[in-house]
């Protein structure tokens, strides 16, 4: 029995041993590992499919042929685990990424506040005027925290064949040409917008839509920074789209369709023909492509910007858009600063926009877009006045699930215009 | 009860009642209870009562996660959540959820364990096909579920095609079925872990007794709902136990399905403490001790007087 004993605790004390001894093996391993270089960069980006995702694999090599002596380890991570699990945890422990990626509005402005982002007005200043206004949505207080590297607005995706089909010949410019469309579709038998309200935000997009024309530019430059919801228009917005929904334009059971997961979602839906249209960012194209029967862009696909609503006060030449950008970390090494530079600069650009994943942020590249859908988006870019962040990035994190969860309930019947406005007001309040 | 000496003999734990003599026996038997339990304490410790505590200090203040911890705001978070009426549904969703699985879960779990206790051909293969949901991933069970019941999925399909097509329906989209359909899911995926709790608990009730019962006359049923049912009950009370901490702590295949919607129809606390605690850790973390209090109440409170023979707090019992 003692020998038993012994030889258990002996067993025990050697597997403690060995997970110690593992424990420490890993954190060792983790401080040599830039060993082949001088400098390690890290980069995280977002993009975990192809063409993107190699394209940024190349870019990175490229930069370390450059440069010899500095190494970069680039990894793209699905997009919103990094948003807002493995950024907030990075910064928030203090062992963050180099580059990474950095969301407009709200998010730069909370990670700049906190002191995570590098002041990139200076050293890289050349890039930025090179860049024009796509920057601004970057700038906190003035100052540049990140570079954009892909732009959009938002409008409908559409297919061609089925518009045709229903026998409409010029696509909708304002919301009673839209609801005529709508009329023509259903008589086709087909759904005539699919939305992705399961997701929230897909619908959320709808009101923010509706606020762009209910709202001057001047309540919208002034109300946002100041979260001042109390002018009129945030209501309308809300009443606006209660009738819209009233005309009943969205596929049935669309509470629970996710956006982009599945056949069965409303870029499902448009990839597969079974519904006309999609409110959706400058990034549909792949998507949709990414659901259809041969896994690629249908050539039915075209795309026109948000409609204008007749007797509001809204500028029907505000469009609403968002993108994507890099920053820098306070403590990473100059060479990150380099980094973010090369993938800014103009050739990399122009080859973002040969690879159709998205309408490149500097001005001089959209002569490389290939695809007429995202050609047609960057028209209506250049012919913006004024583009408005997503509400709910240009808000803040914390605005998202409150307003886009007000408008569904609006959307289902169970909330009021007066309700959304009202879950805006106590999110500020919470601030 | 003589239930007890039927499962009892091999629990007694074996050193106590000898008395160490010696000192160094002492020593060596504090060393070996360090270097056996050592490495799980210090991880329950780390990844358990350290975050619980964490969770709690945060939950007073409000924070972005960005940012030091500086603005202290006492209950706010609490009043906060407790007064937001999609909550107080979440809350409601849960206790349903637990409700309904306590009552229809478990008769149902007791009548198919007693079913298949019985001898006869092809148990195994019934035991095994009844377990296997539970087996299954929840993500992709869930993800199966979400397919088959959208509007254009298998369910509908199949109900036009057998001539109730009025009955198809956007079954996770329709806000005053969607949380009964939810449970219907649930139902399936963990009524097996249930039946096989019931089987288990069934070995332990002596063949004697229904044997003696059926001597005395008594029918089938009269033997199962006198006997058999009454001796399960230590069983039904753990699983009744399992059941309600399962309920209220419910995350994963409403994230799967509806992520809490429509209108909020599948939300529970979980899943709004994901959801509303985005971009505010501090707000989330206050959600998460409520929850994480409710769950504690409950199970002190059943332990405390449901539970209490089976747990030994009566002498005579054994362990769980």
């Amino acid at each position: 029995m003692n020998r038993t004993r012994i030889t258990r605790v002996g067993a025990i004390a050697a597997a403690t041993a060995l997970t110690i001894g593992g424990l420490t093996a890993c954190t060792a391993g983790d401080n040599t590992g830039g060993g082949d270089g001088d400098v390690t960069i890290t980069w995280w980006h977002n993009a975990t499919a192809d063409p993107q995702k190699s394209m940024w694999e190349d870019v990175a090599a490229e930069f370390e042929d450059a440069h010899p002596g500095v190494k970069v380890e680039v990894t793209g991570y699905q997009n919103e685990d990094l948003q807002r699990t493995l950024i907030p945890n990075a910064l928030a422990s203090g062992d963050a990424p180099d580059v990474f990626m950095v969301w407009p509005g709200g998010e730069v402005r909370s990670q700049a506040e906190a002191g995570h982002l590098k002041d990139l007005t200076d050293v890289l200043s050349d890039t930025i005027s090179e860049y024009g206004a796509t920057v601004k949505p970057w700038q906190v207080d003035g100052k540049q925290y990140a570079i954009p590297y892909t732009f959009g607005i938002e409008g409908f995706w559409y297919n061609k064949d089925l518009f045709a089909e229903a026998g409409i010949t010029d696509v909708p410019k304002t919301l009673p040409e839209l609801e005529a469309a709508n009329k023509k579709l259903k008589a086709i038998g087909t759904s005539p917008i699919a939305v992705g309200a399961g997701d929230l935000w897909p619908a959320g997009h709808w009101w923010y839509n509706f606020a762009l024309a209910a709202c001057s530019t001047e309540t919208l430059q002034k109300a946002i920074p100041a979260l001042d919801f109390s002018d009129p228009c945030w209501v309308e917005a809300g009443e606006l789209l209660q009738d819209f929904v009233a005309t009943e334009p969205f596929q049935p059971g669309f509470l629970a369709s996710s956006g982009q997961q599945g056949a069965d979602s409303s870029a499902g839906l448009v990839a597969n023909g079974n519904a006309a249209m999609e409110l959706m960012g400058a990034w549909n194209a792949g998507q949709i492509g990414s659901l259809a029967p041969d896994a690629t862009v249908p050539e039915f696909l075209s795309w026109f910007p948000f409609v204008s609503v007749p007797g509001t006060a809204g500028d029907p030449t505000i469009t609403m858009g968002g993108g994507d950008g890099f920053g820098v970390y306070k403590d990473a090494p100059d060479e990150a600063v380099e980094l973010l530079k090369y993938i800014a600069s103009e050739d990399v650009q122009k080859r973002f926009a040969a690879t159709g994943a998205g309408i490149p942020a500097h001005p001089g590249a959209n002569s490389s877009i290939t695809d007429p859908s995202l050609k047609l988006i960057a028209e209506g870019l250049a012919e913006s006045s004024y583009v408005q962040l997503w509400l709910d990035s240009d808000l803040g994190p914390t605005f998202g699930n409150p307003l886009n969860q007000a408008i569904v309930n609006l959307m289902a019947g169970s909330g009021t215009p007066e309700d959304i406005v009202k879950a805006l007001e106590d999110t500020a309040a919470a601030l | 009860m003589s239930t007890i000496t039927q499962a009892g003999p091999a629990v007694t734990a074996g050193p106590a009642p000898e008395t160490p003599a010696r000192p160094r026996r002492d020593t060596r038997k504090w060393l070996e209870i360090a270097l056996l339990a050592g490495p799980a304490l210090v991880v329950f410790v780390g990844f358990v009562i350290l975050p619980v505590i964490l969770a709690a200090v945060y939950s007073f203040y409000n924070w972005n996660g960005l940012t030091a911890l500086e603005r202290f705001i006492g209950f706010d978070n609490y009043i906060r959540a407790l007064s937001d009426p999609v909550f107080l549904k979440a809350i409601g969703n849960n206790a349903t959820i637990a409700i309904a699985s306590i009552l229809i879960q478990g008769p149902l779990a007791i009548l198919v364990a007693l079913f298949l206790n019985r001898k006869m051909r092809g148990r195994t293969f019934v035991r095994a096909a009844i377990f296997v949901p539970y087996v299954l991933a929840e993500v992709i069970a869930g993800l199966s579920w979400k397919l088959l019941l959208s509007p254009r999925g298998g369910v509908n399909a199949v109900l036009e095609n057998i001539g109730l097509g009025d009955l198809a329906q956007p079954w996770l989209a329709n806000p005053d079925i969607a949380l009964w359909v939810m449970f219907g899911i649930l139902t399936w995926k963990y009524v097996g872990f249930a039946i096989l709790l019931m089987l288990a608990g069934l070995q332990g009730v002596p063949q004697e007794l229904s044997e003696a019962a059926s001597i005395d006359g008594a029918s089938w049923w009269q033997t199962q709902w006198n006997i058999t049912i009454p001796l399960l009950g230590p069983t039904i009370r753990i699983w009744v136990f399992l059941s309600i901490i399962g309920s209220l702590q419910l995350f994963d295949m409403v994230w799967v399905t509806t992520k809490g919607g429509p209108i909020g129809a599948t939300n529970t606390m979980a899943v709004y403490m994901i959801q509303y605690g985005q971009g505010q850790p501090g707000f989330g973390s206050a959600v998460a001790v409520i929850l994480f209090l409710i769950s504690l109440v409950i199970a002190l409170v059943y332990q405390r007087y449901a539970m209490r023979r089976d747990l030994g707090t009566d002498k005579k019992n054994e362990g769980r």
